[in-house]
């Protein structure tokens, strides 16, 4: 026991200490962090900004052309399609006359192509119009319209889950959110630290290190305090980044206005009202509110504890998978790529149902699939993010954590039996066969 | 005295050979013992059991008078496997610490130690540098510096001198002397049949998984000598065969001859006497262990396979 502390030990202290992993842990959050504000910026900033002519002989759709931030709309005389260019213009608009309730086209001539998003907001703008126009040659009066068009956007829904005899605010998106990035961020951790296992077990069989430690060590125990060794650098990591990702989003939150800041908080003690005698809340607060208001919709502690459960389950049942597969092969990494085919085949499989059950929480294949061990940590957690026990009832849960854990002490009882045999041995890579021979012969 | 390592009717069969087929020895206490034979032959599936890493299917292993136990014997071998490794990334000192504590040494002893033969074989600079900053023959000393720090009373040792130059090779082997003096008990697998002859006192030599030879190195000159003296004379000679013996080669002033069966060498020198040659050497020639191997191995029909056993 004592020397499996010792093998844990430096497997951690050798990554941890690693100027590598210190760069992973910090640069990482400031990335994520850093690449949604660039996008944000950049989506903002990026736009390109268009000028369009715009020849209409209707008359109607001027009205309907309004400018935004990206196009600016004007409706000359003197322009056509072979002086739009001299004339400043980016773009011209040819529509033709609306007679009839027959399919016609319009035409933009355009310097640079027009991007998909921008071509379908003209279409429906121009559509928009034509509607209109029709419904008032029909005999409808336009303020009439115009309160139907503000009415239809209006409606939210608002979706309650029913525990008993309370109910509690729902929400769908967040949860797939949680769901996808959950399982998401198991199977990408998987990947990594499984790999990593591998990489450290080839690294003591080619530089015939093994054989020392085994004169002192039994295999079984190398190969667990390696496994455990570097499971915890993957928790300390997570730990660190969940750190800093709170900190950096408090840190964020201070450079709001104070005034924002202020109104947030009221929102917050009048449970979305503003209190009576205080002014209306501007409407970056509301969206500040609202965030938070969903954010808190979710089970925090039961989502952070499973997810650290089946990250340790998943962990452990396919990292031993991969120390069997480091185990087997020498340095050639072609041979580690098709041993590892049988072990990373289950894990994109889980990922892809994982991506389906975000959606659907409750079908039969999500059921079994969160059952399985192979799938059930990415795909439990894109469950559990719907709420337990609306849609996890909690035997399912049970249930499926007690099949990880036995499946994980099978896999490396299993990994155990090859490793202990394909550690010592140099040369040809060996046949499944005789693998699974190693595995199921007595010690 | 009882041996410190006493092997009786050792097993080891894998599905597509027998790696070691019934083969027995006795190793004395304080005694370099070699073990010999050629790639393939055994000799790792023989160490690795006497080291624990396999279990025999059949036979015992007795250390130190008690049956090997290899959960808890571990600390009394050191084991320096042919094949040798060490974490390339890994500090030097850290390294020779954390293979100390696996064999069980407490960590102000292990450092103790460490430095004690650190300083010995001037390597002190060496400890905060990394494996791989290492040449090979550093490398091997560190290798070797741990196999012996927890103070073992078996030491095993795989080919202890390949890519060490002459001088640390020395030092090695010194050190070796050193340790059997002070009562470890040394196994020495190599089949460098020089080093053999220069320190071993006992050797077995093993083939396709048999014992096919065991004793001292002098017995076994003896039984594998093939009566064959040199005559050094004053001036070129140029003998005929005749009843004592006859002629193996002839160069310059150095005749070699085979004792026919029935005489003795004396009969050779007054045979030489009564010719009035003028003889200014007269020696046995005993066979070097590398024609005694060569031969053995030979005639078993070895066929050297490039791969460790399955």
């Amino acid at each position: 026991m004592n020397k499996i502390w010792l093998i844990i030990q430096r497997e951690y202290t050798t990554r941890v200490s690693n100027k590598r992993f210190l760069l992973v842990t910090f640069l990482m959050p400031i990335l994520i962090v850093g690449l949604i504000a660039a996008s944000a910026y950049v989506s903002v900033s990026g736009i390109e900004h268009r000028k369009i002519a715009v020849i209409d002989p209707n008359g109607f759709i001027q009205s309907a052309l309004k400018n935004s931030e990206q196009i600016e709309f004007s409706f000359p005389k003197d322009v056509d399609t072979n002086n739009y260019k001299e004339k400043g213009y980016t773009d011209v608009l040819i529509i033709p006359k609306f007679e009839g309730r027959e399919k016609t086209e319009y035409i933009l001539r355009s310097k640079k192509s027009m991007g998909l998003m921008l071509q379908n907001s003209i279409t429906n703008k121009i559509n928009n119009a034509i509607e209109d126009q029709m419904l008032q040659e029909a005999g409808i009066q336009q303020n009439v319209l115009d309160s139907i068009h503000t009415a239809s956007q209006f409606a939210e829904l608002k979706a309650y889950e029913d525990k008993g005899s309370s109910s509690k605010e729902s929400n769908a998106g967040l949860a797939m959110g949680i769901g996808y990035a959950s399982g998401f961020l198991i199977y990408l951790t998987m990947f990594i630290y499984g790999t990593m296992v591998m990489r450290g077990v080839m690294e003591e069989k080619t530089n015939r290190i093994a054989e020392v430690i085994i004169s002192s060590v039994k295999p079984f125990e190398l190969m667990l305090g390696k496994i455990i060794g570097i499971g915890a650098v993957g928790l300390t990591q997570f730990i660190l980044w969940i750190t800093l990702i709170i900190s950096l989003t408090s840190v964020a939150s201070n450079f709001l206005p104070a005034d924002i800041q202020q109104q947030v908080t009221a929102l917050q003690q009048n449970n979305g009202q503003m209190a009576a005698g205080m002014a209306n809340a501007s409407e970056s607060a509301k969206q500040i509110y609202a965030m938070q208001h969903t954010f808190a919709t979710a089970n925090w502690p039961l989502i952070i504890s499973c997810f650290i459960f089946y990250f340790l389950g998943g962990y452990l049942f396919y990292s031993s998978l991969f120390a069997a597969v480091g185990s087997v092969v020498n340095e050639d990494a072609q041979d580690a790529q098709s041993l590892l085919f049988p072990v990373t085949m289950p894990l994109i499989f889980s990922y892809i149902i994982t991506n389906m059950v975000t959606q659907n929480p409750n079908t039969p294949i999500a059921f079994w699939a969160s059952m399985i061990p192979f799938s059930s940590p990415m795909v439990m957690m894109a469950r559990i993010a719907y709420g337990v026990p609306s849609a996890v009832s909690y035997w399912e849960l049970a249930l499926s954590m007690g099949i990880l854990i036995i499946g994980f002490l099978f896999t490396t009882w299993l990994s155990g039996k090859i490793y202990r045999t394909g550690i010592l041995l140099y040369g040809k890579k060996p046949s499944w066969k005789l693998m699974i021979q190693w595995a199921f012969k007595k010690s | 005295m009882d041996p410190i390592l006493s092997l009786s009717h050792l097993k080891k069969y894998y599905s597509d050979q027998k790696a070691v087929d019934d083969i027995s020895f006795d190793i004395q206490e304080g005694s370099i013992f070699g073990l010999l034979g050629p790639n393939g032959a055994g000799k790792t599936t023989l160490l690795r059991m006497i080291t624990g890493i396999f279990y025999p299917d059949s036979g015992n292993i007795t250390l130190d008078g008690k049956a090997f136990d290899p959960i808890n014997d571990i600390q009394k071998i050191g084991y320096m496997p042919e094949e040798r490794g060490l974490y390339k990334k890994m500090k030097i000192g850290e390294q020779a610490l954390y293979l100390a504590q696996l064999k069980g040494l407490s960590k102000a002893d292990a450092t103790d130690k460490i430095k004690y033969w650190f300083k010995k074989f001037e390597m002190e600079s060496w400890w905060n540098k990394k494996v791989e900053d290492l040449s090979k023959g550093m490398s091997q000393k560190l290798q070797f510096v741990t196999t012996i720090l927890h103070e073992p009373k078996l030491i095993i040792l795989d080919e202890p001198f390949s890519g060490l130059d002459p001088v640390n090779a020395n030092l090695i082997k010194d050190e070796i002397f050193n340790l059997a003096k002070k009562g470890s008990t040394i196994i020495f697998s190599t089949h460098r049949m020089e080093q053999v002859e220069e320190i071993c006192d006992q050797i077995v030599l093993v083939n396709l998984g048999k014992k096919i030879l065991d004793g001292t190195v002098t017995d076994i000159k003896q039984q594998f000598k093939e009566n064959i003296f040199s005559i050094q004379t004053a001036e070129a000679i140029s003998l005929e065969e005749n009843a004592i013996f006859s002629v193996v080669s002839t160069s310059n002033h150095t005749t070699l001859v085979k004792i026919q069966h029935g005489y003795k060498s004396n009969d050779v020198l007054a045979y030489l006497l009564k010719e009035k040659i003028e003889v200014v050497g007269y020696n046995e020639v005993l066979p070097s262990l590398n024609e005694i191997f060569i031969q053995l191995v030979e005639d078993t029909h070895s066929t050297t396979r490039a791969f460790q056993p399955l």
